[in-house]
């Protein structure tokens, strides 16, 4: 079953670093979809396996088949840019879901207003602009200001 | 040694990929809603691509590669379909 | 280059980046870079993009492909220091942190900006996008923990929205 071939040293230990990394990250992105208490707490989680999880075991692949059939094998990389282009699309989806169905069902999460904005800020950016991007991000720097939400508002009443 | 060290990781490393795996499976019974079961699906899939590589590694084929690339396709179009359908058809912007 | 043939090149590539992500996908697919292989993935290369026409997505244009690199220079840490923060927020959490939503104001509006941004929010762990408004300008998200909410805003403008906006505005 085991038809592992033998590798230098430094390419062996490299895919076993790697593929360790790995596998503890989605392990610990899954154990936190268990533990964490709120739907929203929870999307979080499985980010881990997605971003260095999935990275992780994909850099062993290529390292391992890289060495060892000693030729560049880097077709991983279509992987990765998939995962990377289809997770946001899906936790996007998944988040907006929940909260369409926490607003229909009356208990939206709580998010104060922020406050009214600086007129520059909210003006769209010029799109074929010269200097002006740079300068405006510079003064956004400074204005930037958040509110948070009410926390307790968003857990799971089950 | 270092080969060694390096079939011993992969085996741990196939034994945390199950562990994720049940911990997905797990959530998805659990619920309590549909929306924290169709994370998990989506977390599931990503696991198992994550098992389809470290076997390719263990059997030493590229062939599983294809696999964990179908599984990938077909966990971002479920997934797609399954948030759609909770959004009962309605866009939010 | 003639006004003409810029014309035709602009008829033959309406989507270059695109065009040119086809053919190497393509070719990675395959894993071959023989001619045939090239000839295949250059036929789907100029084909494929024209679907996209049909979608009426603003032209894609990448200004600075510098500022692009140092985007990914700040992205690629902030990947690695959030899996940690999430990490121990998993295995040693205790009953002091606490997730919120948060309103952030954004400077950026270009649709490839935005989606970029959306791209890299969700990829470092800990922040998830939820939705952002255009008229008001006020980005909706998750945080894992509050603390780090303060710094956010800061953050993703002087550490992103900068380099976004170099480079698709």
């Amino acid at each position: 079953m085991i038809a592992i071939k033998t590798l230098p040293d430094w390419a062996a230990l490299l895919t076993a670093f790697l593929v360790l990394a790995g596998a503890a990250l989605t392990m610990i992105g899954a154990i936190g979809l268990v533990r964490f208490r709120s739907f929203y707490e929870r999307v979080h989680a499985p980010t881990l396996g997605a971003t260095l999880g999935i990275g992780g075991v994909l850099l062993a692949s290529m390292v391992y088949f890289s060495v060892s059939e000693t030729r560049p094998v880097v077709h991983e990389i279509l992987i990765a840019l998939f995962v990377t282009v289809t997770t946001p699309v899906t936790m996007l989806m998944l988040t907006q879901a929940t909260l369409y169905r926490d607003r229909a069902e009356g208990r939206a999460p709580k998010i104060t207003d922020a406050p009214p904005l600086p007129a520059d800020v909210i003006t769209p950016a010029p799109v074929a602009g010269a200097g002006a991007p740079s300068d405006q991000t510079e003064r956004l720097a400074g204005q930037n200001s958040l509110k948070t939400g009410a926390p307790g508002a968003v857990s799971d009443p089950y | 040694m270092s080969m060694t060290i390096l079939t011993w990781s992969l085996m741990a490393a196939q034994f945390m990929l199950a562990i994720a795996m049940v911990c997905a499976c797990l959530r998805m019974f659990r619920g309590p809603r549909a929306q924290d079961r169709v994370l998990a699906m989506d977390s599931l899939y990503l696991n198992g691509m994550g098992l389809m590589l470290v076997f390719g590694i263990v059997s030493g084929s590229t062939l599983y590669f294809e696999a964990a690339l179908v599984i990938a396709l077909l966990g971002f179009v479920s997934t797609v379909a399954l948030a759609k359908f909770l959004m009962r058809g309605e866009a939010i912007e | 280059m003639t006004p003409r043939a810029s014309r035709f090149l602009a008829w033959l590539l309406p989507w270059p980046a695109v065009s040119a992500l086809v053919l190497a996908v393509w070719l990675l697919l395959n894993q071959s870079i023989s001619p045939g292989q090239i000839f295949l993935g250059l036929l789907l290369a100029l084909t494929a993009p024209r679907l996209l026409t049909t979608l009426d997505a603003p032209p894609l244009r990448i200004r600075r492909p510098w500022a692009l690199v140092r985007l990914l220079g700040n992205v690629l840490p902030d990947i690695f220091i959030s899996n940690y923060k999430v990490t121990r927020a998993i295995l040693f959490s205790g009953p002091e942190r606490e997730a919120g939503h948060v309103l952030v104001p954004l400077g950026i509006r270009s649709p490839w900006s935005l989606a970029m941004l959306a791209c890299i929010l969700t990829a470092t762990p800990g922040t998830a996008w939820i939705s952002f408004n255009p008229q008001t300008g006020l980005l909706l998200m998750h945080v894992l923990d509050l603390k780090d909410a303060d710094e956010l805003a800061g953050a993703i403008t002087r550490r992103y929205e900068k380099w976004l906006q170099q480079v698709f505005e």
